[in-house]
């Protein structure tokens, strides 16, 4: 019975810290430009193709990964330049489905690169199951975790101690200002989606070995992502950790105890839960509007 | 002033129909009429989910949710428990309004886009009950539809019919059924938007602060016309599965609800013959690309993209301002 509970519990918060991992990304792109980007998802995707392909080439995994992520950047990095900065003065409807079309577009080309069939990863580490009380869980687990709680650490450094990180949050607290005060506002946005792609695409190579990955994972894991940021409370970096956690959570104790069959059905009911009685989100402020 | 928007808008109308009447000239098997039909149906969805987007601002990413569940509802009430389709159309839109009205009326009231949120969630729990739930709707595999009939007259696509001596198929019969349709489509759609509750969402777009001091009360004309909008969905749902006598959980899918919400961006917000435009090109563009095969995934969404950069507001809109600024450059050079 424990043992069982703690094997859903422990499942729950991998998967969990990846869509976390996915809600930040989310959170950084939402602050810096109130796009909600779809093309999250695709980023993960990445990550989880390339690394393998790259291993498949002969390369060491470390080298794969590192490679891996650079090309999720640079691509980020496009993403920004040459789809969302051209349409600047675009209605935010028409930017969303802008990037409705560029995740469409990078799956196409995944598609063509890589093929429809599914990507096997090995493990970073043993194969061998660690039991924990009873639990048997995967190694890959502990490093998805680890890596996830390393980054939070990491971006929590960044946005506090750095000057960038501090610019990156002054223009998305108030883009104008942040500019009077000498704010390269276009380079700050750039920066974010670029930092939404690095975190994506590590999101995706450390989960793959437990999912697989194929051309077409994005679309659910980005959605996923999103849920969990809106849960949280979007535009909220806490929101976005603890909001993904409790999805993850939710969706693995469902899919254990209730039915496998509607565990995403869950977790979206969870969503309109939270917007009928919570509207903001676990963690999201009050906004005050002034005219 | 009125006469002359009258004029303007019966134009408008005067002009579709004639296009709905002419465009068989150029059809030549039954698969053009097939295709056409499908176009009109969409293009009717989302001339109403244009007044949403367009005319209150609020994104849905579930209509095809609403669209599903009249589907569904027509196809499960008609085929397994022997209604007649149209009273049970009425019943599934009165159904789908409810629904709208539940989601929609506390979430509206909030500002911001935290509709978009809860139609995707609503989509999602929609599409996936229609999945798991076998014994009622086929699951993945779909459910056959039983004809759609009016009065004791059935309308199939497999039917001969004779009208003042002239024969033909009931595929033609379907293409001029639904034509009408996206015409009373777009006739209510139009009275909507010039009507108050037109104009008071024509405030909320300009300054929702604004029309809020003046008295109007915003978050109940975004969730009336949220309903409008799904019980357009929901209607041409039903119409949808009676015409294509096979439907699968896919009608009510995510992707599905993307490519409405897709037609309405891409044709021009706003704009009730842009988001026509908008139904048309999403319908061909992957008849187009069938072509291209492995290369179509990667072709459709440059071309979506490339159109909203470059495009903003709309096909419809940046041609005919295209068009415009034309005319005013004849006028001035003849001047």
């Amino acid at each position: 019975m424990f043992a069982e509970f703690i094997q859903y519990l422990f499942t729950g918060i991998t998967i969990g810290a990846t869509y976390a991992l996915i809600a930040l990304g989310f959170t950084l792109i939402y602050n810096s430009s109130h796009v909600i980007n779809f093309a999250q998802g695709e980023f993960l995707m990445i990550g989880g193709m390339a690394t393998v392909s790259f291993v498949g080439m002969g390369l060491p995994m470390p080298v794969s990964i590192v490679l891996a992520v650079l090309l999720a950047g640079v691509i980020g990095i496009c993403l920004q330049r040459f789809a969302i900065a051209p349409a600047k003065k675009a209605d935010v409807v028409t930017l969303i489905i802008i990037t409705i079309g560029a995740s469409i577009f990078i799956r196409g080309v995944a598609q063509l690169v890589w093929g429809k069939q599914y990507h096997v990863m090995q493990n970073f580490s043993t194969d061998e199951p660690i039991l924990v009380l009873g639990a048997v869980l995967n190694s890959q687990s502990f490093w998805v975790v680890g890596i996830g709680a390393i980054l939070v650490v990491a971006l929590v450094l960044f946005f506090s101690r750095t000057m960038t990180g501090k610019a990156i949050l002054a223009t998305s607290m108030n883009k104008d200002a942040a500019r009077l005060v000498g704010i390269r506002t276009q380079m700050v946005l750039m920066l974010a989606f670029m930092l939404s792609a690095l975190l994506g695409s590590i999101a995706g190579i450390i989960v793959a070995p437990i999912t697989f990955t194929s051309y077409d994972i994005g679309i659910m894991l980005g959605l996923k992502g999103f849920v969990a940021a809106a849960l949280g409370g979007l535009g909220s970096g806490v929101g976005a950790i603890v909001g993904g956690l409790m999805l993850g959570i939710v969706e693995a104790m469902t899919a254990g105890y209730i039915s496998s069959d509607y565990k995403d059905a869950v977790a979206f009911s969870m969503i309109l839960i939270v917007l009928f009685f919570m509207p903001r989100g676990l963690f999201g402020s009050r906004v005050v509007e002034r005219v | 002033m009125l006469k002359n928007f009258l004029q303007m808008r019966l134009k408008g109308l005067v002009v579709l129909a004639v296009i709905v009447l002419l465009l068989p000239l150029f059809f030549n098997n039954p698969f053009h009429y097939d295709l056409a039909t499908q176009i009109a149906i969409f293009a009717a969805t989302v001339v109403g989910l244009n007044l949403l987007v367009g005319f209150a601002g609020q994104i849905s990413l579930g209509h095809a949710g609403f669209f599903g569940v009249g589907a569904y509802f027509s196809a499960v009430m008609t085929g397994t428990y022997g209604w007649t389709p149209l009273p049970t159309m009425l019943v599934a839109a009165v159904v789908v309004a409810l629904l709208a009205w539940l989601v929609g009326r506390p979430i509206l009231k909030l500002k911001g886009h935290y509709l978009s949120m809860a139609t995707l969630a609503m989509g999602f729990i929609i599409a996936i009950i229609i999945n798991n739930e076998g014994w009622l709707t086929g699951g993945p595999d779909g459910m056959p539809v039983a004809p759609f009939s009016i009065f004791g007259w059935e309308l199939s696509s497999f039917n001969q019919y004779s009208l003042f001596g002239i024969e033909f198929g009931g595929d033609v019969a379907w293409y001029f059924f639904a034509g009408f349709l996206l015409l009373v489509a777009v006739w209510i759609a139009e009275n909507i938007i010039d009507s108050p509750i037109g104009r008071a969402l024509r405030s909320v777009h300009g300054s929702e602060i604004a029309a809020r001091v003046v008295g109007v009360d915003t978050s109940y004309y975004k969730s009336l016309v949220f309903v409008v909008s799904a019980v357009y969905a929901s209607l041409m749902g039903s119409i949808y599965a009676h015409f294509s006598g096979f439907i699968t959980p896919h009608l009510a899918s995510f992707e599905q609800s993307i490519v409405l919400i897709t037609m309405v961006v891409l044709g021009g917000m706003a704009s009730t013959f842009g988001v026509i435009l908008g139904a048309v090109v999403l319908k061909l563009l992957p008849q187009v690309l069938a072509d291209f095969q492995e290369l179509e995934m990667m072709m459709f969404g440059l071309i979506l993209m490339l159109t909203m950069i470059f495009m903003p507001k709309g096909l419809f809109p940046t041609l005919q301002n295209k068009l415009a600024e034309r005319k005013r450059k004849k006028s001035e050079e003849q001047a």
